[in-house]
């Protein structure tokens, strides 16, 4: 997997990477198996919106039971709701131990933490300003903008929590952000800075990205229904999605995942619209396959953004056919568990693990009639079958894409 | 553990603003101690470079970041359209995101699209993208404090494994009350380094960085150092007034709690 790229020659240091852990969790389920069960069954997460206070007539995938989550003492100053989720998607599938025995193998300082998200946990801050001092107009006491609303919470959580001291850094770059990481995290290896990365992203809920897509007019009131002729926006999601990142060892599991390949790229087109060719799109999926070094014909499914706007499909479907021709099968996820921004890149480079591991591409849900404009293969239903390298699209506002490509060793 | 690569790049362009500096040569003046430092606010210059109509939509820390972006690769002598960056900043816009709170705290709820698309942490990316042309991978990084060198760490090692010149550019600005209390940054202050892998006419230094137990260096004149310690961006300094002194040595910078970031600094 080292051979000379064709497009970016950076790639020519890398070596392929192996998922030694991984682990979900969202509106379908905590950790994998019953995120596995949901999307076999073809079950969407997606409910009508009770979140808050929130009076916005929409679905979301709200993760339940996250308030009931209590952080460790000594660490209450990172109590908010992307924490709790974070902790809570921690827990799933042995992730931690497998991040300790990752700790034994590499040592504190060489294993890194590269995590991504949107909004981190400024639903504290959002509630903190109903609480302002009348006279004042200060914050409430009990206000911690360092352990809830820097967007390095949470980073500096994971840190603390499982006892890392390695370099971090938290990718804030819209929905792109927990895909990029990636490749901060394939970076950091090849630099030979770290051995291994824990990588992931963690977004929830708040009044902030649920009344701002709203402004745009990019929120469907119904669960979303991306590359449908009436799609008409997103659905708003949360979920914590986690990887370990790790050398291939001297042999592989047959059903081991890889991370192969990672493009990324730059709009340079608009603040919050997709270029509408999808050229950025294009660029990203180009630099994956090339340091993969794979053809486009090897891909057997792709995740897409597949975010349910307008724009966003048909930009993205111009991409794809450009790059991987029209006879790719391919769907989003994000009809089952809603657009869950910056943690998506994560979320959906898990369902492409579960993907390859248990022989099946998710099919698109609540998407009836497939826009016949948008000249791609799109599933609507599950799909059996060997799946061993799949492609995932992330793009973000400022014009942010990411692509992965991921494999099976076998 | 495998044989590293130093983490190496040479320096052929600087962008700097700050409180009472203007761009790179009035505060490597101020640095080398030719001129007394006379702390005044900042002064954001227009971005001339972007549409009229994103020019409308931006606040100062996209003018903040851009300013410095242009100074730097101007200075360096490189099309800005051709490089990947790496923008950093403990908390982006503060003002934009203090106005969406004081909307949704209200009765209202009513955001301004703009001010949406304006809260992403990566938003100065994004304008510096549109600004320039510039289409390679950009990234956006926070990491409270230590998110200059978290910032400086990335592009030094896009620079050693993908062999090609980075932007970086470390921005923060202040907060308005109440979140100025919770969260003080003093002024706005932004720092941008073109970095490459080879040595070129417009070099100035080689950097090489590590980590290190060491603690983080002072700046041995009180004003400066106080302007280091209230900015998270202005953790920059203690390797800017070695660049601006044209000292070889090492200087060592906030990192994260655990380790420091030392960099070596030879002129070239």
């Amino acid at each position: 997997m080292s051979a000379a790229a064709p497009v970016a020659r950076s790639q020519t240091d890398m070596t392929a990477l192996v998922l030694t852990a991984f682990t979900a969790t969202s509106c379908i389920g905590r950790g994998r198996l019953e995120m596995l069960t949901k999307l076999k069954e073809e079950h969407t997460g997606l409910a009508r919106c009770a979140f808050e206070s929130l009076d916005l007539d929409t679905h979301v995938g709200e993760v339940s039971g996250v308030d009931a989550v209590r952080l460790p003492d000594g660490l209450r100053e990172f109590a908010c709701r992307n924490n709790r989720l974070a902790l809570l998607g921690l827990g799933q599938d042995g992730f931690t131990e497998a991040v300790a025995q990752s700790v034994s193998r590499w040592g504190r300082r060489r294993v890194g933490v590269f995590l991504g998200t949107s909004t981190s946990g400024i639903l504290e801050t959002e509630l903190a300003y109903r609480h302002r001092d009348p006279v004042s107009g200060a914050l409430p006491d009990s206000f911690q903008y360092r352990g809830t609303h820097n967007s390095f919470s949470l980073a500096a959580f994971v840190r603390q929590l499982l006892q890392l001291e390695g370099p971090a850094a938290v990718v804030c770059s819209a929905c792109s952000s927990s895909a990029k990481v990636f490749g901060t995290a394939r970076r950091m290896i090849a630099a030979g800075l770290i051995d291994a990365a824990l990588v992931g992203g963690v977004d929830s809920l708040c009044l902030t990205t649920l009344y701002g897509f709203h402004s745009l007019q990019l929120v469907s009131r119904t669960p979303c229904r991306p590359f449908d002729v009436a799609r008409d926006g997103i659905s708003i999601g949360e979920a914590a999605a986690f990887a370990l990142l790790e050398p291939l060892p001297a042999s592989l599991d047959a059903d081991a995942v890889m991370l192969l390949g990672v493009g990324e790229s730059s709009d340079a087109y608009h603040m919050s619209a997709p270029h509408p060719e999808g050229r950025g799109a294009r660029a990203a999926m180009l630099q994956a396959l090339a340091s993969a070094d794979l053809e486009p014909t090897a891909i057997d499914y792709i995740n897409l953004h597949g975010t349910g706007t307008p724009s966003n499909d048909s930009a993205e479907s111009r991409a794809v056919a450009a790059v991987l021709g029209a006879s790719v099968p391919g769907s989003s996820t994000k009809g089952a568990t809603g657009h869950t921004l910056g943690a998506a890149g994560a979320l959906e480079a898990v369902i492409c693990a579960l993907a390859m591991q248990h022989g099946f591409m998710p099919g698109g849900l609540n998407t009836t009639q497939i826009d016949p404009a948008l000249g791609i293969r799109y599933l609507r239903e599950n799909r059996r079958g060997r799946v061993a390298r799949v492609m995932s699209n992330s793009f973000g506002f400022g014009g942010s894409n990411c692509s992965l490509v991921f494999g099976q060793a076998g | 553990m495998r044989q590293l690569a130093p983490l190496t790049a040479y320096l052929d362009g600087i962008g700097l603003l700050g409180p009472g500096i203007g761009d790179w040569p009035s505060g490597a003046l101020v640095l080398t101690g030719g001129t007394p430092y006379v702390p005044q606010s900042t002064v954001l210059p227009t971005p001339g470079a972007l549409p009229a109509a994103e020019r409308r939509r931006t606040g100062s820390i996209v003018k903040l970041a851009l300013a410095v972006g242009f100074e730097a690769t101007s200075r360096a002598g490189v099309d800005p359209a051709t490089l990947p960056s790496v923008f950093c900043s403990s908390g982006a816009d503060g003002q934009n995101c203090h106005e969406i709170c004081e909307v949704l705290a209200s009765s209202e709820r009513q955001l301004s699209p703009t001010r949406f698309h304006n809260s992403v942490h990566n938003a100065a990316a994004g304008y510096w993208s549109i600004a320039t042309g510039a289409t390679p991978a950009s990234s956006a990084l926070c990491a409270f404090d230590a998110s200059f060198a978290a910032g400086l760490l990335e592009a030094l090692v896009q620079v050693v494994v993908d062999r090609t010149a980075v932007l970086l550019i470390a921005y923060d600005a202040s907060y308005p009350q109440p979140l100025h209390a919770k969260r003080p940054i003093a002024d706005a202050f932004a720092v941008a380094l073109v970095l490459a892998p080879e040595a070129r006419a417009a070099s100035s230094a080689r950097l090489t960085a590590t980590f290190t137990d060491a603690s983080t260096d002072r700046i041995p004149e009180p004003q400066i150092e106080a302007l280091r310690s209230s900015i998270p961006a202005a953790r920059c300094l203690p390797l800017l007034r070695r660049l601006a002194r044209r000292e070889t040595g090492c200087a060592v910078i906030d990192y994260l709690d655990t380790q420091r970031l030392a960099v070596e600094v030879v002129p070239c």
